[in-house]
């Protein structure tokens, strides 16, 4: 068995003195694991950073092994990110989602989205924005998606503004204006592809959306909770964010 | 599996010899007869000394640092300077500034970084037990001398936000051109990082 693909390194664990057990987001093999020799090595340690861009060749004697990766760095933008706080918050929650996903199971929209994110790191209006909506689109991949496109209520599809924590759908201002404090609130930017530049607090309640969401129907249920790195990550991105 | 050559005393030594670090089975194996040979010279004092080091260690209350005293031998140094407290992931990390003669100062020793991939979290750590020292009038400054990984580096700027309310200067180890580094050698990374934080000459 032999394929080679490209993957952003998600975690590396050591293996022995010399070797590394790599675990990478992949485009067309999904999350996948492997050996790499040399692993530990100072040649390979700097490229099998979480974050790093790596283009992978695997080969194992039968598909159910665990294989060994011949990888080489292609974008290594990890190392310029450690002296900023958000972005190692940022990488390590990303590495944390995509680690929520079932091993080689392909997913290709994956690795554009977090690339894209990792791409404007340094945008800390962007970056927010982006994430969010990653994170509602990790809920779709892993089939817990939301219906955000009309109201659970009326069936209207204009200004859907709410979000039921029970059903996962949206309500419409109108509709949801009874409960207005039992609802979530749906900012623009994660239904509207040309929404206006999302305001701190609209990226806000977009975390606090994704998170009620990945909480209740995807970590709970495996017993664990967010890591902290999340919620540094939000604060992070909240503290330096442009005053509006 | 080919038969033992040797009592079961002895193939046990070689496969304890065998689990420490650089040695495989082989070299367990080479290593095992040395130490028969010299039975009298090397075995019969080296089994003496694990067993003492065995009985005698003590992890510091103080610094979490590996020693036969508690506080260590380096907490109890009066001649280091008390405003400044570096801390490290391992003791071996210690042991390596120690090595260098790179700082007189204390340390602590966090037990590790921050990994979601092995589920360490900051529980796991020593922590809450730096922040506290660092609230001590009589520390101005915390080096935070932890790997240049994402792990140890989220560590760092994890560390620094509970520093926050300490009236300390928090600090981190330069990342950049290593001695001896060529340029044309390095990752793109190392280069990135060692072009933004250049300094003036």
């Amino acid at each position: 068995m032999q394929w080679t693909d490209e993957g952003i390194v998600l975690g590396v664990k050591r293996h022995g003195e010399t070797s590394s057990i790599l675990e990478l987001m992949t485009r067309e093999h999904g999350r996948h694991l492997g050996l790499v020799r040399g692993g530990a090595g100072r040649m390979l340690r700097p490229v099998l950073q979480a974050g790093n861009l790596v283009n992978a060749v695997w080969r194992a004697r039968l598909d159910q092994h665990l294989g060994q990766f011949v990888i080489e760095g292609l974008n290594l933008r990890v190392g310029a990110m450690l002296t900023q706080s958000h972005a190692v918050y940022g990488v390590t929650h990303l590495a944390a989602l995509c680690r929520l996903l079932p091993e080689r199971d392909p997913h290709p929209a994956i690795v554009p989205m977090v690339e894209a994110i990792l791409d404007h790191m340094s945008d800390v209006a962007i970056v927010g924005a982006l994430t969010a909506q990653f994170e509602l689109h990790l809920l779709t991949e892993l089939g817990f998606g939301l219906e955000l496109d009309c109201c659970a209520l009326t069936g209207a599809r204009e200004e859907l503004i709410y979000v039921s924590p029970k059903s996962g759908r949206a309500v419409s201002r109108t509709a949801g204006e009874p409960w207005r404090d039992r609802l979530l609130r749906l900012p623009p930017f994660l239904t509207e592809e040309d929404a206006a530049d999302p305001s701190m607090r609209d990226i806000a309640d977009g975390f606090a959306l994704t998170g009620y969401f990945l909480l209740r129907r995807v970590l709970e249920p495996r017993g664990a909770g967010f890591a902290e790195a999340r919620d540094s990550f939000i604060a992070t991105l909240i503290a330096r964010a442009p005053t509006e | 599996m080919p038969a033992a050559v040797a009592g079961p005393e002895i193939e046990r030594l070689i496969q304890l010899l065998a689990r420490l670090p650089g040695l495989g089975p082989r070299s367990a194996r080479r290593a095992a007869l040395f130490l028969i040979k010299k039975r009298e010279l090397i075995m019969a004092p080296l089994a003496a000394a694990v067993q003492t080091a065995l009985e005698k260690i003590e992890i510091c209350g103080t610094c979490g640092n590996v020693d036969t005293q508690n506080p260590c031998t380096v907490c109890r140094d009066v001649n280091r300077d008390p405003s400044m407290i570096v801390a490290v992931a391992d003791v071996a990390d210690l042991w390596a500034l120690e090595r260098a003669h790179a700082v007189n100062a204390r340390y602590h020793v966090l037990g590790g970084t921050l990994s979601p991939l092995d589920g360490v979290g900051p529980q796991d750590l020593t922590i809450d037990a730096l922040v506290s020292r660092a609230h001590d009038p009589a520390v101005k400054e915390v080096i935070l001398a932890l790997n240049a990984t994402v792990d140890g580096q989220t560590t760092a700027h994890y560390i620094t936000d509970l520093l926050h309310g300490a009236n300390v200067t928090v600090t981190r180890l330069a990342h950049g051109v290593p001695v001896g580094g060529e340029l044309d050698y390095l990752d793109e990374g190392t280069l990135s990082a060692a072009i933004r934080q250049r300094t003036a000459i």
